[in-house]
């Protein structure tokens, strides 16, 4: 069924469960370390790996890192929690359960604001939990990896018991069509958030951030909620947003053909945009969850959670009204900014002593296309924030004009060094002495005697093509409005 | 009147990839059934005023710094591994679960 079909048809109810790990040095029960891409088997130990007689101690780093989550998202830290045993039997962890957080989590009722379309939702947060991440399969004999055909797995316990937040939303609802940029706004929002913790680099690609989508479709007007499904492996953000549209489309078809969805896990796939069915929900819930006897409770003391507290940074929906206010930008322009992931970026050129409306312009025009050529993110390219605001320093100073400021930039690009470097090597320099344009102006009078002319005359426009000759001559070098008023001086019409 | 039955005693042997015949589905509904009657018994005589005891030590707050120790070598990691191959445990293959 099309998406505005099924959208005319049923409200979505929207849940999303996005699982970050944290960016701690070691392991969440254990001393091994978290590096990404590490060869495989090599960063385990007897407590990671459920050897017979080793014992899990929980990391502080970790609790002070979900503490901290769970305040910059309005929660409240509970008095008193435990860890809880999940029994499953699957590979991916070898003590045969994982170590999470039940019915009782650390994190409490928060929420996240975020926009779209200039509208805000307010999106509830149920609960912020920690556990610890499982071992990465490879499926061996089957088809690109996929379980399905598979011979046999091969097992890597590296990311087995690295710190893992889980943050569950309440169900959001009245989202309608809008409901997959709510889904995505919500994760783009959340990964701002924790980037500004500095708790995790919450890299999708990585898998450091990963999103499952509950989507449930009910009649318009309706009051029960209909049957739910979880699709996971969403791995991008634009994934966020294929996955909620994809399974309102999916879900539309089968309850307008009057049949009835089955709750079940999906399996999402980044090259289709679809997702397969996996397992039914109904026998794979049977975790069998305990207390942890192995760890003692929780009970963070206020005292600590208030510092935690004082430790906030600006979170990025303050910094955002502040910087709009500061920088004077309309709700557009705020919005292109923040899009362009340049909110960082411009700050840092502002606070290395350039001009908001020059920072801006920079990153947003001559920076963000060479990003968009090169197809990487405004971030990555290299050039710092110092260096940009050093060449905007260079043209307030009239030693360089935007033309030659953004050779400047191409070199800075491509490693030639830093602006001043650059500046150097090219022989890039504003002509602005005048003994030396007035020589080219000259020449280029003597040489351009129509439009030379025509200026005579009193037809100032054509004075421009007079200035373009300077330019050319000079390689882009002239003080262009210098060298127009020695035109237009040479030539009796100023 | 039974506690529990025999078909839960199945869910519960095949969650544990337990193979259990006829006659020990019986034998450990029973069995069970016998166990969790007694814990029922306790369970008359606890008070709202007696927390659930999950821990025998009266400790809360139990944490390590964040400090990187040293890790197995991998050779070491799969010593006991059943089965290895490219420095990764070889398993059987899983069907009808997810990756």
């Amino acid at each position: 069924m099309g998406y505005d079909e099924a959208l005319a048809r049923y409200e979505p109810v929207l849940g999303l469960e996005t699982h970050i790990e944290l960016g701690t040095a070691s392991k969440m029960f254990c001393g091994c370390p978290t590096a990404f891409g590490a060869p495989p088997n090599t960063q385990v130990c007897p407590v990671c790996l459920g050897l017979p007689g080793s014992l899990p101690v929980t990391n502080r780093a970790a609790i002070e890192g979900i503490i901290r989550i769970g305040l910059a998202l309005n929660c409240s830290v509970v008095e008193w929690c435990r860890f809880a045993r999940k029994n499953y039997f699957y590979p991916d962890m070898p003590k045969n359960y994982q170590i999470s957080q039940y019915d009782e989590p650390i994190c409490i009722d928060g929420h996240l604001d975020v926009e779209v379309d200039g509208e805000t939702y307010r999106i509830e947060i149920e609960r912020v939990h920690m556990e610890e991440d499982t071992g990465k399969s490879l499926h061996v004999g089957g088809a690109t990896g996929r379980i399905h055909g598979a011979d046999h797995s091969l097992v890597d316990y590296n990311r087995a018991g690295i710190p893992l937040v889980e943050i569950v939303t309440k169900p959001i609802t009245a989202t309608g069509d809008r409901a997959p940029l709510v889904a995505r706004a919500y994760v783009t929002e959340l990964r701002a958030l924790i980037r500004t913790l500095g708790v995790s680099d919450v890299r999708m690609e990585e898998g450091s951030l990963r999103a499952d989508v509950n989507v449930s479709l009910m009649p318009r007007g309706a009051t029960e909620w209909g049957t739910r499904t979880e699709t996971k492996n969403v791995n991008s953000l634009r994934s966020v947003e294929r996955a909620v549209r994809s399974e309102i489309e999916r879900q539309g078809g089968v309850l307008a053909a009057g049949g009835r969805v089955v709750q079940e896990t999906r399996h999402f796939h980044e090259d289709t945009g679809r997702s397969t069915s996996g397992r039914s929900k109904e026998e794979a819930q049977d975790y069998r969850y305990f207390p942890e006897p192995d760890l003692v409770p929780m009970a963070p003391p206020r005292a600590w959670v208030e510092e935690l507290r004082a430790t906030l940074p600006e979170l990025p929906a303050a910094r955002r009204r502040r910087v709009q206010r500061e920088w004077g930008l309309s709700d557009l322009e705020l919005r292109d900014v923040v899009n362009a992931g340049a909110v960082d970026l411009i700050e840092e050129t502002v606070a290395a002593g350039a001009e908001p409306a020059a920072a801006r312009k920079w990153w947003m025009n001559e920076l963000s296309r060479r990003a968009t050529e090169q197809g990487v993110e405004l971030a990555e390219l290299p050039i710092t924030a110092g260096q940009v605001a050093r060449i905007q320093e260079l043209i307030t100073a009239g030693e360089l004009n935007d033309k030659l400021a953004r050779q400047v930039f191409e070199g800075v690009l491509a490693g030639e060094g830093g602006p001043d470097e650059v500046v150097a090597a090219r022989g890039l320099k504003v002509v602005s002495d005048d003994g030396e344009l007035a020589s080219i102006v000259d020449k280029v009078i003597a040489d351009n005697a129509d439009a030379a002319d025509k200026v005579r005359s009193g037809k100032v426009a054509a004075a421009g093509a007079l200035v373009g000759a300077v330019m050319k001559a000079t390689r882009g070098q002239a003080d262009a409005a210098r060298a127009r008023e020695l035109i237009l001086d040479r030539l009796g019409a100023s | 009147m039974s506690a529990i039955t025999r078909d839960e005693v199945a869910h519960l042997a095949r969650l544990s990839r337990l193979a259990l015949g006829e006659d020990e589905l019986d034998h450990l509904a029973a069995q069970l059934d016998v166990i969790i009657s007694a814990v029922a018994r306790v369970q008359e005589v606890t008070a709202e005023d007696i927390p659930p005891t999950s821990h025998a030590l009266p400790l809360t707050n139990v944490y390590r710094p964040d400090e990187v120790r040293p890790s197995l070598s991998p050779e070491e990691a799969l010593a006991g591994a059943p089965a290895a191959e490219d420095q990764r445990f070889r398993v059987p293959r899983i069907l009808g679960e997810e990756a």
